[in-house]
């Protein structure tokens, strides 16, 4: 069964770079480049995971997490944040508002792909 | 028909109705409308002071040496003209400070000393008991000599009859068992007593109109006028004495101390004291006594001389005694009406002395000697108790009776030996002895506890030996060589010539020597030492502003109007303005603003304002407002003194907390600032760190995975590497505008200025991007460009400028269809460059925000992230460059109407003038 | 009323006037023999003083201010 994955990211280059690694383990990959966008695929697609920048145009990750969280549909969701601001408000502030991991910007391909089959095991 | 039973019913009947009008007072006083709030009451009060030393005395002592008795009510006159400075200041501060009786007055004023409460007590108590002995002595020889009538027989000497047969005994129970039924039913905590009040008050008229009857009676009655008296009196050479007195210094001297004996005696008795200043309702009342009180002493007066002499003249020599003839004189005429009716006026006079004089004393025992003690023994746990009012009431009671019992001993000790005058005057004395500390205390600022302690002791020690000692040798209880030889027979300690003094009668000798120690050591005493804190504290509570005048009350009149701000400028607005309305509320007033300009506001503003800035200033501040009469020279030199002391140390204590408050404020603002300047630094770091990190992530992405996968298709290789090339000039680019931008911001960057022509530049950077626009077919429009417009810059610096406008602007423009115009025009003093571009314009709140690092405002996307072509920096950038010669550099548009950037520098005066090089200026 | 500075002076003033009244050397004048309205001088000067100061004391506080 192949595990549905939704990339959140505005930066173009990144959303290439994770999109192509995604698919290349398997994962049915969709990208969303804003929060809103992101919040409306979520609910359509009922991905098993999201990849969520923190800093992007709209909707803040915290935000699209915080309602990913709140909608009852999406009881399993798993969700990874992504930052490339590394502190440690930050990561205690995403992981209170219910992601299940934290990554940070640059990130090692393999331990992220580790983390997410992980996740979904 | 004047049988004993007849007089002891008529006795208990006055008594009874009494009684009756203490019972009425004292419940309309419970519903508040008191009976004796009025200065009339207050006046007929004070006659408490006439006792039978006055109504029976007064004529034995005229019988004696004439006009000699006069000088004791001459003194009270002469003390309530100095009503003002003195009694009304009194009343003022005892009711401030809640003060009950004497002792409490002495004690608060000198740091509120226990020790010194119980010495005045003690000396009170020993100083007052001859004069209550006086009383019994006066009530039960009247009381014998009547039920004798019609024979007049003079009682037996007090010693010689039998304890149970002794008339003196039984008037003492009766008093003492009166006084208590009056004076301790209930606790009062101002320990004012409305119903003994109202009770002395009937009392002083019925003494007064029994005197007024019997005067009368004598002299209209049994002669034909005063003149008639002393003309017959002057015939009769033995009785002719009496119309002068001895020419002599002594006399005049002895003369001068009564009069001033009487006038402290008239402040300084335990039951002058209770009547005039606790039991005072209204300090207003004082003004009505002032004149009232000495019209009632002149009245009761004034038949005293004709009296005694037509006793002499009546009665033969050394028959009856002088002191009865008020009584003996209506009775020799067989007036058995007017005989009673004395003997009421006699009984009136003592009982009114003794039940307020032994109410004050109890007062002073029980609060001033007894319960300080009680409350010290700690096994007793009283301090733990929480209702001590019965055990106070049970003291007291106990404290009159004995207090009565020592009046009786003294009486069946010394009685007999002495006149009533004479009696009355050691206990005149006695009490002359707390004048220094009184006086001394309201007026100087100076004294201390130590100081009236020992002045105090000096003073009772040597009033005992010289005064009370030889009354007991007199009668016989010490041996009479103590007053011939002295103690242990040195004669210079003879009591009545201590060291010799001579020529004096005994009590000018008494108070020569006892107030002189007494002063003496008070002051002495005192000045050792500067008052500790509490004394001075005290001391200021009592003697108050520099000026006498500072506790009377406000003549003038001042509104709210002025009042109020007067206040607000020392209080603040909202404590004065609540002071005012609880004022206003204790008045019955709704508002502030019905309160009525009188004098009593403007007291209560002077008192909130002493309160804040001392009473002195606060007098001067509210006389400022208050219209009265202009204050005296000296008044206001004192005023100025202590005012500008205080204002001197205000003004510096205020400089002092305006620099406080102003450092503080400035500490403030540079902690705000830095912690400002903190969080800026921690955002710009964490920003910095993102934008190096975002293309670090691709980079990194499409490294690894390349590396990871040799195996990838060419097309995906050529790709991910072009991708990773971008990202790194992305990264490089970046790196180079974070370090001009630090460079720029430290001041450190390095300017090559020279004239520059501003087409010139212009039309190269445009050359530069031609390849960007091209390939976004955007529209570059030079067309608004004017040649020769010189100003003085860093040509790259200013290049750089132009191609972060111009790039900025394509980034922002649609492709195809986007346009970007440029425009450059001189005026006298600047020249002005735009960059137009027809973009999503920029909200109004974003115009100053672009120009921060790392924001960009422009199509709705306000957060940092960064479009390949942008870094964040390239507007704050040349914003700085541009600041740096001069110019300005901001940006007007509208959101959906393009946006334009604009800048202007200083135009260089020459266009033409020949290259000018100053490189590396900064 | 006592409530100003000027009648606690004028009040303090009969005082001192009291004092000379009262004492000597101006009772030394009166204390002789012979009669003054069909009293002794002495009498008579001090019963009359005494009143005359009771009156002006009357006179100071009771009046109204002007």
């Amino acid at each position: 069964m192949t595990h549905r994955v939704l990339i959140v990211d505005d930066e173009p280059n990144i959303v290439i770079s994770l999109e192509y690694l995604l698919k290349k383990e398997g994962f049915a990959v969709h990208v969303a480049t804003d929060g809103e966008a992101a919040l409306a695929m979520a609910a359509e697609l009922r991905p098993d995971l999201v990849l969520l920048d923190v800093m992007m145009p709209k909707k803040s990750g915290f935000e699209v997490c915080e309602a990913l969280r709140a909608n009852p549909d999406l009881p399993a969701l798993k969700i990874i944040m992504l930052t490339a601001k590394g502190r440690d408000t930050e990561i205690t502030k995403g992981l209170a508002l219910g992601a299940n991991a934290y990554v940070t910007k640059p990130f090692s391909t393999k331990d992220l792909v580790a983390q997410i089959k992980t996740l979904l095991a | 028909m004047l049988q004993g039973w007849v007089v002891v019913l008529a006795s208990f009947l006055y008594l009874g109705v009494l009684f009756g009008i203490a019972w009425y007072a004292d419940r309309r006083a419970d519903q508040g409308r008191s009976l004796i709030a009025n200065p009339v009451v207050y006046a007929l009060s004070l006659g408490v002071y006439c006792t039978t030393w006055t109504f029976y005395g007064s004529v034995g002592r005229a019988a004696a040496n004439g006009i000699g008795f006069l000088p004791i009510y001459l003194g009270p006159t002469l003390l309530f003209a100095l009503a003002g400075f003195i009694l009304y200041r009194m009343i003022r501060v005892a009711k401030a400070n809640r003060i009950t009786s004497i002792a409490d007055f002495v004690a608060s004023r000198y740091g509120k000393s226990q020790l010194l409460g119980g010495l005045v007590t003690v000396i009170a108590v020993v100083g007052v008991i001859p004069y209550i002995a006086l009383q019994l002595k006066a009530v039960s020889n009247s009381f014998t000599i009547l039920s004798n009538y019609p024979e007049i027989v003079m009682p037996a000497a007090a010693g010689a009859v039998p304890l149970f047969q002794d008339s003196a005994l039984y008037v003492a129970m009766i008093l003492a068992a009166f006084t208590i039924l009056f004076g301790t039913r209930h606790l009062d905590a101002t320990e004012r007593h409305e119903g003994m009040v109202a009770a002395i008050a009937v009392e002083s008229i019925v003494k007064l109109v029994a005197f007024l009857a019997v005067g009368a009676f004598v002299v209209w009655g049994l002669h034909g006028g005063v003149a008639d008296i002393f003309a017959r009196a002057a015939e009769v050479p033995e009785v002719a004495r009496r119309l002068t007195r001895a020419d002599t210094s002594a006399s005049y001297g002895s003369w001068g101390t009564l009069v001033f004996l009487s006038l402290f005696a008239a402040l300084l008795l335990p039951r002058q004291f209770q009547i005039a200043v606790v039991e005072n309702v209204d300090v207003k009342h004082l003004n009505r006594a002032v004149w009232m009180f000495p019209l009632y002493l002149f009245l009761i007066n004034l038949f005293v001389l004709p009296v005694a002499l037509a006793g002499l003249l009546h009665f033969p020599a050394g028959t009856v005694d002088a002191d009865t003839f008020v009584l003996t004189l209506p009775m020799a005429h067989q007036q058995e009406g007017l005989a009673l009716f004395v003997f009421i006026g006699g009984l009136s006079a003592a009982t009114g002395m003794v039940i307020v004089e032994t109410i004050a004393l109890s007062t002073m025992v029980c609060n001033d000697l007894v319960m300080p003690l009680l409350l010290r023994l700690r096994w007793l746990g009283l301090a733990e108790k929480a209702d001590l009012s019965g055990l106070l009431l049970e003291i007291r009671r106990w404290a009159i009776a004995i207090i009565l019992g020592l009046g009786y001993l003294y009486f069946r000790v010394a009685g007999e030996a002495y006149a009533l005058v004479s009696i009355g005057l050691i206990s005149f004395a006695a009490v002359a002895q707390f004048a220094p500390v009184v006086i001394g205390g309201l007026f100087w600022k100076g004294g201390t506890r130590d100081g009236a302690l020992a002045g105090l002791a000096a003073g009772f020690v040597l009033w005992a030996y010289t005064l009370l000692l030889p009354s007991f040798a007199k009668s016989g209880w010490l041996p009479e060589g103590f007053i011939a030889h002295g103690l242990f027979g040195i004669e210079l300690l003879r009591p009545q010539h201590l060291f010799g003094l001579s020529g004096l009668d005994e009590i000018t000798h008494c108070l020569v020597w006892s107030l002189l120690a007494n002063l003496g050591a008070y002051i002495g005493v005192s000045l050792l030492r500067v008052p500790n804190a509490r004394e001075a504290r005290q001391a200021s509570l009592f003697v108050g502003g520099t000026d006498l005048a500072g506790h009377t009350a406000w003549g003038g009149s001042a509104g709210v109007a002025d009042l109020l701000p007067l206040a607000a400028r020392f209080l603040g607005r909202e404590r004065a303005e609540e002071a005012f309305l609880r004022h206003a509320r204790s008045r019955g007033l709704k508002s502030v603003d019905e309160l009525p300009g009188d004098a009593r506001l403007a007291n209560f503003a002077e008192n909130l304002l002493a309160g804040a800035i001392g009473s002195a200033s606060a007098r001067a501040m509210v006389a400022s407002v208050v219209s009265e009469e202009p204050l005296g020279l000296d008044e206001v030199m004192n005023i100025l003194d202590e005012a500008s002391q205080v204002r001197a140390y205000s003004r510096e204590l205020e400089q002092k907390s305006q620099e406080l408050t102003r450092a503080t404020a400035d500490l403030r603002q540079a902690n705000e600032r830095l912690r400002e300047l903190d969080r800026m630094k921690d955002d710009f770091i964490s920003t910095v760190t993102h934008e190096l990190r975002t293309p670090l992530t691709s980079i990194r992405a499409f490294s690894e995975m390349l590396h990871e996968d040799p195996k990838t298709d060419l097309e995906q290789r050529t790709k991910f590497l072009g991708i990773i090339v971008s990202e790194t000039v992305r990264l490089s680019r970046l790196i180079n505008q974070i370090l001009d931008m630090a460079k720029l911001e430290s001041g450190r960057a390095e300017w090559t200025v020279s004239a520059i022509d501003v087409d010139e530049v212009i039309r190269e950077a445009a050359d530069s991007l031609t390849a960007l626009y091209a390939e976004k077919r955007v529209a570059l429009d030079l067309d608004g460009l004017h040649p020769g417009l010189t100003v003085m810059a860093d040509r790259d610096r200013l290049m750089q400028v132009m191609v972060n406008l111009l790039s900025n602007a394509l980034k922002f423009v649609p492709t195809d269809t986007g346009r970007v115009k440029v425009g450059a025009e001189g005026t006298a003093s600047e020249v002005r460059v735009s960059v137009t571009d027809n973009g999503p314009g920029i909200h109004a709140a974003d115009h100053e925000v672009i120009f921060d690092k790392f924001r960009q405002g422009s199509g709705g996307t306000d957060v940092l992230t960064d479009k390949p072509q942008g870094t964040g920096l390239g507007l704050p950038i040349s914003r700085q460059i541009i600041e740096y010669f001069n110019g300005r550099l901001w940006v007007e548009s509208a959101p959906g109407a393009g946006a334009c950037f604009l800048f202007t520098l200083p135009r260089q005066a020459s266009d033409n003038d020949a290259k000018q090089t100053q490189g590396g200026s900064q | 009323m006592i409530r100003t500075r000027l009648v606690a002076q004028r009040l303090a003033f009969l005082f001192l006037l009291g004092c000379f009244f009262f004492n000597y050397p101006l009772l030394s004048i009166f204390n002789q023999g012979g009669s003054l309205f069909g009293m002794p001088p002495l009498y008579a000067w001090l019963m009359g003083s005494w009143l005359f100061l009771i009156a002006l004391l009357a006179l100071v506080i009771e009046r109204k201010h002007g």
